[in-house]
């Protein structure tokens, strides 16, 4: 399914209700309604009428109108489905490695209904018929949602402006230099400068290519240990540094992809303090895992940027509890074991997201350091907000995309059962507490759990 | 001689990967196994048949001339046949990955696999994949097992002992695995280890390795036990690390006037290959304390006593 940005100016609004008599309808009741847009946590149910949310509330907990298939969710949690705002997917070019249907089995199975698939692909998506491309193939193969990250540059090369205006008319929710930083100043500049004349976004990696060339993990006492290059989390905070300098010159709209340490959110912090229109994010794997897992030099967790220091990953999710993190993504990055089996400095990097994203972020709330609704709302309502999607909010009108999860049942990871490509997860053999038992997109039911009978 | 191996009560490593693995007694009991087998050298009848029947494979992904003898030597001292895998010629440079050659190799059934890489965590991939042991002759920055143990065989037979020295170890700590691998190794020993680089060519932590950390070098070797030299890696520089190799030498070459503030009985030592002019003076290599030539002796003895521990844990 193709998910573009909405054209009018109710962008983000969602479709409004246009109940007609005679469209399928499902009753989800006995449910717990987690919605962090509203910070709505009750219990209760909701009804769906066709592709959109009909009604909910406490009082569709135990009686569903008459007519109406009924779920039975048995207390479990139903909140809007998941919105992932990086996805790196194989197609075109390394089909092998993952295609948009593999993937969107892998965000269904995850409970993610909506993906942002990034344009580092081969080609790379620079071009209006590459958008069209990937809206077409998803349409016609994938089971969630697929919206487009368009490149800001030709290629990704960071050396000239992509047609911003074109890709954006096309359907692109914002623009990226993929897994790379504009290195040229001049260039960036332009580039931010320009999109804001479309009210495009700009979705930048913000690492200084010098200072991580050949970098094989963040630097410090395990890299050196280990004998592996590291790179400083000051190439992060240098490169945001200058761009956010450059967002108050050109007034422009910018979205640092992921962030991995305190200072660079201090910056953020400066920079929203001064009224600029700057938002940040990071990825469940800096929320959650830390360098030491490297250990013996396990591929898995190389990823970029890197895995940072325990004190880093503390100061990450304090500042997701205190509201200042507004995305979360899961940077699903599939790699085979051909590029993954070698040599830690040799070896890809990227890691698989989709299917443990929602579970491993729960950790987090398990631990008791995040409600549901902070965890969630980087994943659903903000980052609709931030790229104009439809979705991420239960609310009548609102398209049905949704996920019903038990936020207790524990489970271990098995690389070989997730539905990606790709088995490259640094979850792999974790014990999760928290499990998707079905996923919602526009009505209709994409993945519902079959280890346990629900309904 | 010698006829045959008795089971080793307390080495009991399948490999020989990194220095970190090694306890005191570890360390101790192959130096003393070293020991009597550098004696043995220098006699007539140095050859045994201690890995008689048994094979080693030399796998040397990066070019290197004295360890690869080195091991060689070491391997055919003790009675094993020595297959030297040239890299240059083999399929790896036809894009073959490090793990389709370790399970190659393992199907001929070697013995023992002498490993050299340009990636740190390479030969530990590699052990994995493989059934028999596998010693490190060096992966990447990270470690270099065999030359800790010869340096710290050096130290013992010229100074009785190793714990309670300082030992310097100047130059260029941050590419190297030598630098690593004796830090680790002296620790172990109970040395007071110290390392001495500008700070482009210290890693990142240095502080945290368990050394004291110099950046001037006439600080860092006064009252030195041993001055352990490294080679200036041009290989491995990718950035601008030091000016000109004129004005490296001018602060961290050994001299004879540093030299002078280290004690009056210092070793000088260097694992070799040396830049002479860069981090050594030729007077100061060819010194009278140098023990440069016998760091190369000892090498040969250290890795007779690993390949001896090693086999002594293989199924016959």
């Amino acid at each position: 399914m193709a998910a573009t940005a909405p054209r009018s100016s109710a962008a983000g609004k969602g479709a409004r209700s246009t109940a007609q008599p005679g469209l399928p309808r499902t009753a989800f009741l006995n449910a717990r309604l987690v919605d962090p847009a509203t910070g709505r946590d009750e219990q209760g149910g909701l009804l769906v009428e066709g592709s959109a949310i009909a009604d909910l509330g406490p009082h569709l907990r135990r009686n569903a109108p008459s007519g109406a298939d009924v779920v039975d969710c048995r207390g479990c949690v139903l909140a809007p489905g998941l919105i992932d705002a990086q996805v790196f997917v194989g197609e075109p070019g390394a089909e092998h490695r993952e295609t948009l249907k593999t993937a969107s089995h892998a965000a269904a199975a995850g409970g993610v209904t909506t993906i942002v698939v990034m344009p580092d692909t081969k080609p790379v998506i620079d071009q209006v018929a590459l958008v069209d491309f990937i809206q077409r193939r998803a349409r016609d193969n994938a089971v969630v949602h697929v919206a487009t990250m368009a490149a800001a540059t030709k290629g990704l090369a960071g050396e000239e402006m992509a047609e911003i205006g074109l890709l954006k008319r096309a359907g692109a929710v914002a623009f990226s230099n993929g897994k790379e930083s504009i290195a040229n100043t001049r260039v960036m500049r332009n580039v931010l400068n320009y999109a804001k004349d479309f009210g495009a976004l700009i979705v930048h990696h913000t690492e200084d290519p010098y200072l991580s060339r050949n970098a094989a993990m963040n630097s410090g006492e395990t890299a050196t240990r280990l004998g592996l290059s590291g790179v400083s989390k000051v190439a992060e905070i240098l490169v945001l540094e200058r761009d956010l300098r450059l967002v108050e010159l050109t007034r422009s709209r910018y979205h640092a992809a992921i962030l991995t340490c305190p200072e660079s959110l201090e910056v953020v912090r400066q920079a929203k303090a001064r009224g600029l229109a700057v938002t940040c994010g990071t990825s469940i794997n800096h929320l959650t895992l830390n360098e030491g897992d490297i250990g013996s030099y396990r591929t898995f967790y190389k990823m970029r940027p890197p895995l940072r220091s325990e004190d880093d990953r503390r100061a990450m999710v304090e500042a997701l509890a205190a509201g200042e993190i507004d995305i979360i993504v899961s940077s699903h990055d599939p790699q085979d074991a051909d590029v993954k089996r070698r040599p830690f400095a040799e070896a890809a990097d990227g890691a698989v997201g989709l299917e443990t994203l929602l579970a491993a972020g729960l950790r987090l709330v398990h631990g008791g350091h995040v409600t549901l609704n902070q965890l969630l709302a980087p994943m659903t309502v903000n980052p609709a907000r931030l790229l104009g999607l439809p979705g991420g909010h239960l609310a009548k009108g609102y398209p049905a995309d949704l996920v019903l999860f038990d936020p207790d049942e524990p489970w271990v990871v098995n690389k070989d059962l997730l539905r990606s490509r790709s088995k490259n997860s640094p979850f792999d053999e974790a014990r999760l507490q928290g499990r998707v038992l079905r996923t919602v997109v526009a009505g209709e039911t994409v993945y519902q759990y079959a280890g346990v009978e629900r309904t | 001689m010698k006829t045959s191996v008795a089971k080793s009560p307390r080495f009991t490593h399948r490999h020989l990967l990194s220095c970190e693995q090694l306890s005191a007694p570890d360390i101790e009991h192959l130096l003393d196994i070293a020991d009597k087998a550098a004696d043995s050298n220098r006699s007539k009848n140095r050859k045994t048949d201690v890995l008689a029947g048994r094979s080693l494979i030399n796998l040397f992904f990066e070019a290197s001339t004295r360890t690869q003898a080195s091991f060689e030597m070491a391997a055919k001292r003790l009675g094993a046949d020595v297959l030297n895998m040239n890299v240059s010629t083999s399929s790896v440079q036809k894009g073959e990955t490090l793990v389709d050659t370790a399970v190659t190799l393992n199907a001929m059934r070697p013995d023992i696999i002498v490993v050299r890489h340009h990636s740190a965590g390479a030969v530990a991939l590699l052990s994995q994949k493989v059934d028999c042991s596998v010693v490190n002759a060096g992966d990447g920055a990270h470690q270099h097992p065999t030359q800790a143990l010869l340096d710290a065989l050096t130290i013992r037979r010229a100074k009785g002992r190793v714990g309670g020295l300082t030992v310097a170890i100047c130059g260029d700590i941050l590419h190297s695995r030598v630098a690593r691998s004796n830090i680790t190794l002296l620790n172990t020993l109970g040395a007071n280890v110290r390392i001495v680089a500008p700070s482009t060519l210290l890693p990142a932590a240095a502080d945290r390795l368990g050394a004291e950390v110099f950046t001037d070098m006439r600080d860092g070797i006064s009252g030195a036990d041993v001055v352990m030299m490294l080679r200036l890696q041009n290989e491995r520089m990718e950035g601008s690390f030091v000016p000109s190799t004129r004005e490296f030498f001018h602060f961290f070459g050994l001299d004879q006037e540093k030299l002078g503030l280290a004690k009056p009985d210092a070793l000088i030592m260097h694992p070799g290959p040396m830049n002479r002019g860069v981090e050594i003076a030729s007077t100061v290599a060819d010194h009278s304390r140098s023990v440069i030539r016998e760091q190369v002796e000892m090498g040969v003895a250290v890795r007779m006593a690993v390949l001896e521990a090693l086999a002594s844990n293989l199924p016959s």
